[in-house]
């Protein structure tokens, strides 16, 4: 058995046990916290694949920057689980519809799909995804990043709300550029008159 | 050294046999490696804040610790002996999983990126060759040991502290990884060896000064240390997301909290300082580990001096700063890095 063998072993066990709790987990929090491994040892698994590239932006993004906010909002939440699972049923049927189609990809894809070519060694695989993004996919990708574009800004407009006339606000120009002439006065005054 | 290695792989192959041997050789020799690597740098996080305590009390005029051996010298194995023989307090409703998990989760990721940082062309432990998007891959791992305490502890100021805390770590992270990019785009590899090699002329540091400023103040913001202290603000949040920890699940904490200051002065000296470069030529002949020592210790320095000097931020300020401050900067120098090399022909 080869050391590689026994770290994949290791890393799919904990990947399929990880995402089995995410969904049988009776604690929300406990499931996000699944699913983080998840993304993690996917990542490690990447890593043995030599996608080193793609395990790092699997880490970053996910479990750097998504999940974090998952954890944020289901921290925040108090949820009553004895409540969710009494309408639990009434998702039933969409949650069957989601699994189905997704399982039916699977099948379509894995029965179609044939042994992948091994990974060309001559460059590393940054470059690989670089050059692929920006000449074959360019158009896909332009188009994807003003998707996101307008959903960044779609986001500032929905929080965004004007404050009550008369708030208060730090300007902080304002106040660097504030002088000592203005701020301090020097008041000379005899003793036993009062200001 | 080879009749050694040579007698150890004998006796091993006696011992395994051949399909066995080669498995168990080549985890104990990583392993041996490992520890070769943390070793010193646990020591150096221990002595890290004894420097700390002395040179900020030499700040405010008092001398520091220095009844534990001579100058004070024993006093981190002290304080490791006072934090083992604490009683270790689980509050009532906390997570117990979580609540111990969470420190080892802060330790963790502060340990693991140590592993990527070249001392000197030959002395790395895994040279590969996204060695900066691993480090920021791994750091960013580093948020959950604080949002896992805060909520595991079941406590309003841990709950707070480590709210804010998170939400600190992510808005710096982000002007820290883009204060990255001209890096990158200057050396033209993600390989850390490599950005070092590319500053053998000219050191990032003088094209890329405001970035290093960023860098370094995001670092400080990214570390969680003074004048960026919110989570464990002690006025307002008596320890922030660390408030019920005690004893060695405490001292976790603080090792992590130590361990990526110091990466992020060992990392500032290799992106934009030149690594193991001499500034002038003519100093070649002393080793690059110590030039590298010399300027990572500068840094560390630094870390120490903006505690001791300046007051602290309000939570709005130092989102501001983040925010409206450096990631508009850092976004405009990428653009204008990206220009320039395209301009310079160097593309």
């Amino acid at each position: 058995m080869m050391v590689v063998d026994v770290i994949f072993y290791a890393f799919a066990a904990v990947t399929a046990l990880a995402a089995i709790g995410v969904v049988s987990s009776r604690n929300q929090v406990h499931s996000v916290l699944l699913l983080i491994l998840t993304f993690f040892s996917t990542a490690a698994l990447f890593v043995l694949l030599e996608a080193e590239f793609l395990a790092a932006l699997l880490v970053m993004v996910y479990m750097g920057a998504v999940a974090v906010l998952f954890l944020f909002v289901v921290m925040m939440l108090d949820m009553e689980l004895n409540e969710l699972k009494e309408q639990a049923i009434n998702h039933l049927p969409l949650g069957l519809a989601v699994g189905g189609v997704i399982l039916l990809e699977f099948v379509v894809v894995l029965s179609h799909s044939h042994a992948l070519p091994a990974a060309a060694s001559s460059i590393p695989n940054t470059l690989a995804i670089g050059r692929s993004l920006y000449t074959q996919h360019l158009y896909p990708f332009e188009l994807a990043s003003l998707i996101l574009l307008v959903a960044l800004v779609g986001a500032v407009v929905l929080t965004l709300r004007e404050r009550k006339s008369g708030a208060k606000r730090q300007n902080i120009s304002q106040q660097i550029a504030r002088s000592r002439s203005e701020a301090v006065e020097l008041v000379h005054r005899k003793p036993g008159e009062g200001a | 050294m080879t009749e050694l290695n040579l007698f150890i792989q004998n006796q091993g192959l006696a011992l395994l046999g051949p399909q066995w041997w080669p498995l168990v050789w080549t985890l104990v020799w990583t392993l041996i490696k490992i520890i070769l690597l943390i070793t010193p740098v646990m020591i150096l996080v221990s002595y890290y804040t004894l420097a700390e305590r002395k040179v900020i009390g030499y700040m405010q005029v008092r001398y520091g610790p220095n009844r534990a051996g001579f100058w004070g010298i024993l006093q981190p194995f002290a304080d490791a002996i006072k934090l083992f023989c604490k009683e270790t307090l689980i509050p009532q409703g906390a997570k117990r999983a979580v609540f111990f998990l969470a420190p080892a989760l802060t330790l963790v990721p502060a340990l693991l990126m140590w592993a990527v940082i070249p001392f000197s062309p030959e002395l790395i432990l895994a040279d590969i060759n996204v060695g900066i998007l691993y480090v920021l891959a791994i750091s960013s791992i580093g948020v959950y040991g604080v949002l896992m305490s805060g909520w595991s502890s079941n406590s309003r100021f841990a709950f707070l502290g480590s709210m804010r805390s998170a939400g600190q770590m992510i808005s710096y992270e982000v002007s820290l990884g883009f204060t990255l990019v001209p890096v990158i785009l200057l050396s033209g590899s993600l390989s850390l060896k490599d950005i070092v090699e590319a500053q053998r002329e000219v050191w990032h540091v003088i094209p890329l000064l405001p970035m290093f400023v960023i860098y370094f103040i995001s670092g400080v913001a990214e570390t969680n240390r003074s004048p960026f202290d919110l989570p464990e603000a002690e006025a307002e949040l008596v320890a922030g997301y660390f408030t019920d920890y005690s004893g060695m699940s405490f001292g976790l904490f603080f090792l992590g909290e130590y361990a990526n200051m110091i990466l992020i002065s060992f990392l500032g000296s290799l992106l934009f300082l030149g690594g193991w470069m001499p500034p002038i030529g003519l100093l070649s002949f002393i080793p690059g580990i110590i030039w590298l020592a010399l300027k990572a210790g500068f840094l560390m320095f630094v870390f120490l001096w903006i505690r001791a000097t300046f007051p602290r931020y309000r939570y709005d300020q130092l989102m501001r700063l983040g925010w409206k401050v450096f990631l508009p900067i850092s976004l405009t120098w990428v653009f204008l890095t990206a220009v320039g090399l395209h301009l310079f022909g160097k593309v």
